[in-house]
């Protein structure tokens, strides 16, 4: 709009009605999400006997998770697992992208966009439970190449494991990391392409030094869009992960409603978000690093 | 022609800033009406204070002598014709144009009707059944035309109507505006920072800077009589040389750097004259270069030249006289048998001083 | 082109667990494996059978439909908003709004856990569930509708207002049609999201369990898997059904305003 600048001080009538809309789905929030994890971060300083809960301000719920060492080794495991997994797809979804980006014909990118995000919509939990069954001892892998006769027993260190986690939420989370990555790479101005290779850089340059650090944006979007829901995941753990490959969330739910320790959950579940906050601050300031050095 | 529209002592503020200060304006029925000014002048802001998207912070606006503060846009006599548009993609052209006459009670074949004959106005006959967001920019301008004026407002309201056009399209529209406005008879108020613009369509123009209105005339007038440095170099190319003012009155005395002593009447002072420092304005084509066989100038100084700049139609030449820190620049038409002189050349200014303007 | 070729093997890749779904869902054996018994459709029929399937089908649609509706309203206030002008705090407010987008769910489901059940004491119900996932489904239909918002023109409204409208009808007029697209999509998708959530509905299911929650029940049993497959099926075609379906509304609401096709939701 061509207004002139608006300068502290009295809301134009168009403001008024701005704030007046976004009242509500902001309440909402406030109401749905501030609240309740305010209600979890007093609750992880409280403690919990059967369906008690005794409200006196303690730290307990900290110390018992800085001490016992399995906490810390959930979390070192769901870090780690994370970790892999962001990795993992967002390298092989860059190509993807590129892909799309640059090499296919316009009318076309809707119908390859769309192609990529249908398994996406389709229900997680029957996903996570089709890599159950194809990674079992007598699933589908299994079965195959016993058949083809490439084994001779069924293979059992794909299943009830670390790896099977990393490999299932690898699949799952792909999508996730294509679309960030393609609009970023859609937003760059081809004709700075175009002027690059005109001054004499090779295509892995202009890469390199024009294409990679413009996508960035997009890149640091993928990575926090597949880190921060995997490192929370449930369902793939519990179906896949075995006693060895549980994450921090199977702790936090049975903490909650085997064990109803509601407390201990809470806290469990501030730390996580905490680390899982840390993380991605940290990643997002290493990069800004790494995009400032380069100029 | 009557008053239609006067402002009277507005004032605009958003928070702090001061948009609009001491803003006085009429304007009559049927005339064509420029705000020109530079960007952030608050010639935008004026116009939707008489469209009535802002209202005012203090002072009155009256329209065919009714107070319109707290009016709303649509019970106002005005239509507006938006910077974008703003034509309504999922419409027809004829819908589009239709748009306004929802709420009017006629029955179908009389807004077909109606519709018809604004299409008509514009040149867009025939386009009726066509999809609004398949137009061009200028056939867009058209059926944007086409649907405030089939409301048949007292005023239109045009916001830089054609700085989204290209070169060639937006001479022709101008043209057409022209024709347009002469045709239907109505106000029109037309907000532009392009002063040529300004100066070939409009009767009168209120020239603006930084909230205030500087000066308001006819093209001719704001053109040789400027009343300010800032509208003079606003509006076309302008030379300034610095000048002292010796003595006022019906004729006035002056020293001008480079030209020496000068008199000129106080006609050539739109803004007043005071004795002390001020300058004078003097445009490029009332300055020529001295050759061969021209006729004896009234007044002449010697110079150098120091740039020249080839048109086709006309040449611009840059020159130092003595004394005068920056150059003179004069616009002399190519005729046959005249030399273009080269950079370095010595020549002869020839000059009037009943060109001048002080300003 | 190596691309081309890595591309469609991503794509391969993408879908072949999914594949295997109609696959055994027709094959007449209790495991999943190769080699392939025979051609059955008793999986199916036992699924049509099952009285708890349908209730729980019926409260995840129940569900699903009350949050498609709750989301999209929420989302077109915060999309007409922020693609309106600046007012103080719009940034953090529209932030919180999005958060739930890089919530891991089971802090959502946790938080309002505690908070239902043990600091209101209200029993968990349907409605629970409605609220969180509305809670997490907004953020998508505001994603989805900024995009039809800020392809609007802001002066369209005003010329709406200058030839004789209302707000109201102004806004029906003129942008209504014009994000009506944006809304079906909205629609399809927070309908979708909510159906296929199961992490939020297990915390804080009441007595009734939603379709993914009586799915994870079935999964305990091998005996059941078959039909687990079954059902899978059915759930991935209505799935590519609907999306196919906001896909096309999608495409034609940009040729409507005449608008051009980037591709994607977002």
């Amino acid at each position: 709009m061509k207004h002139p600048e608006m300068a502290r001080g009295a809301l134009t009538a168009d403001q008024k009605r701005s704030m007046a809309l976004v009242a509500p789905p902001f309440l909402y929030a406030i109401a749905l999400l501030a609240v309740p994890v305010g209600a979890i971060l007093l609750f992880s300083f409280w403690t919990q006997d059967f369906m008690d809960v005794d409200t006196t301000f303690t730290l307990n719920n900290y110390r018992e998770i800085a001490d016992q060492p399995i906490y810390g080794a959930l979390l070192g495991r769901s870090l780690w697992v994370a970790l892999c997994v962001t990795a993992v797809t967002v390298i092989t979804a860059f190509p993807v992208a590129y892909f799309i980006s640059f090499h296919v014909r316009s009318e076309r990118k809707s119908l390859w966009l769309f192609l990529i995000t249908i398994p996406f919509w389709t229900s997680y939990l029957i996903r996570v439970f089709l890599w159950k069954v194809i990674l079992g001892y007598n699933g589908v892998i299994n079965s195959s190449l016993l058949q083809v006769g490439l084994i001779e027993e069924p293979l059992t260190f794909i299943l009830y494991n670390v790896n099977a986690v990393v490999i299932t939420l690898s699949h799952a989370f792909a999508p996730f990391a294509i679309l960030p990555i393609y609009v970023a790479l859609e937003k760059i101005d081809r004709s700075l392409l175009e002027a690059a290779r005109d001054l004499g850089e090779g295509v892995i340059r202009t890469f390199t030094r024009v294409t990679l650090p413009l996508a960035m944006p997009g890149v640091v979007a993928a990575v926090l869009i597949v880190f921060i829901p995997v490192i929370g995941d449930y369902v793939t753990p519990e179906l896949m992960g075995g006693a060895g490959g549980k994450l921090i969330a199977n702790m936090i739910q049975t903490q909650f409603l085997a064990l109803n320790n509601a407390p201990l959950g809470a806290a469990l579940a501030i730390v996580a978000m905490a680390m899982v906050t840390a993380v991605a601050l940290l990643f997002v300031f290493l990069n800004r690093r790494w995009l400032r050095g380069r100029e | 022609m009557s008053t239609l529209i006067s402002l009277r002592g507005v004032q605009k503020y958003y928070g702090d800033y001061h948009a609009l200060r001491d803003v006085d304006l009429d304007i009559a029925g049927g005339e064509f009406f420029s705000l020109l000014g530079p960007s952030g002048c608050g010639k935008t802001t004026l116009l939707r204070t008489i469209a009535g998207f802002e209202d005012v912070s203090e002072g009155t606006v009256m329209l065919a002598g009714k107070e319109m503060r707290g009016v709303a846009p649509n019970l106002r006599p005005t239509n507006m014709v938006f910077q974008s548009y703003a034509i309504f993609p999922h419409l027809s052209v004829a819908e589009n144009v239709a748009f306004g006459l929802r709420r009017s009670g006629k029955s179908r074949d009389e807004k077909a009707r109606m519709v018809d004959e604004a299409l008509d106005m514009v040149g867009l006959a025939g386009y009726g059944a066509r999809r609004a967001h398949a137009l061009s920019g200028g056939q867009r301008q058209r059926v944007a035309l086409a649907r405030a004026l089939i409301l048949k407002p007292k005023v239109l309201l045009l916001d830089e109507p054609l700085s989204a056009l290209d070169r060639k399209m937006r001479e022709q529209m101008q043209v057409e505006l022209i024709k347009l406005q002469r045709n239907v008879g109505i106000t029109f108020i037309l907000v532009t920072h392009d002063q040529e613009e300004a100066l070939v369509m409009s009767d009168r123009i209120a020239v603006m800077f930084e909230g205030r209105i500087a000066q308001v005339d006819d093209p001719e007038t704001l053109y040789r009589r400027p009343r300010s440095r800032q509208v003079a170099s606003f509006i076309g190319k302008m030379n300034f040389l610095d000048a002292t003012v010796k003595s006022t009155g019906p004729r006035i005395a002056l020293v001008v750097a480079g030209l020496g002593p000068v008199e000129i009447d106080a006609e050539q002072a739109p803004g007043g004259a005071t004795p002390g420092d001020t300058s004078v304005g003097i445009r490029p084509e009332m300055l020529s270069l001295v050759f061969e066989g021209d006729a004896p100038p009234r007044k002449i100084v010697s110079a150098t030249v120091d740039e020249v700049v080839y048109y086709g139609d006309m040449t611009y030449y840059d020159v130092r006289i003595a004394g005068v820190a920056a150059p003179l620049n004069i616009a002399m038409k190519n005729i046959i048998g005249r030399p273009v002189l080269e950079v370095g050349a010595p020549t002869q200014v020839a000059w009037d001083e009943r060109a001048l303007v002080l300003v | 082109m190596s691309l081309r070729i890595y591309a469609f093997a991503y794509l391969i890749f993408l879908y072949a667990p999914i594949l295997l779904l109609p696959l055994f869902a027709f094959n007449d054996a209790t495991v999943i494996a190769f080699p392939l018994s025979g051609f059955t459709t008793d999986w199916f029929a036992r699924l049509a059978e099952t009285r708890a399937l349908h209730d729980a089908v019926r409260n995840s649609l129940f569900i699903a439909v009350m949050t498609a509706l709750f989301s999209t309203i929420l989302g077109v206030c915060a999309a007409r908003a922020g693609a309106m002008s600046h007012f103080p705090g719009k940034r953090g407010i529209m932030g919180l709004i999005m958060i739930p987008l890089v919530l891991p769910e089971i802090i959502v489901a946790v938080a309002l856990l505690v908070v239902m059940v043990q600091v209101l004491g209200l029993g968990l119900s349907n409605w629970t569930i409605i609220f969180a996932h509305t809670l997490i489904c907004t953020p998508f239909s505001v994603a989805i509708l900024n995009g039809a918002f800020q392809n609007l023109d802001p002066a369209m409204e005003e010329a709406a207002l200058d030839l004789g409208e209302t707000r109201w009808s102004a806004f029906r007029l003129v942008i209504l049609p014009l994000v009506t697209p944006g809304i079906v999509s909205s629609l399809l998708i927070s309908f979708t999201i909510s159906l296929d959530e199961f992490i939020i509905a297990f915390f804080l299911t009441g007595a009734n369990p939603t379709m993914p929650v009586y799915i994870w029940s079935l999964l305990r049993f091998p005996a059941s898997v078959p039909v687990v497959m079954a059902l899978g099926t059915i759930l991935v075609a209505l799935s590519v059904l609907l999306l196919t379906i906001a896909e096309i509304f999608r495409r034609r609401g940009l040729a409507r305003a005449g608008v051009k096709d980037t591709g994607g939701f977002l």
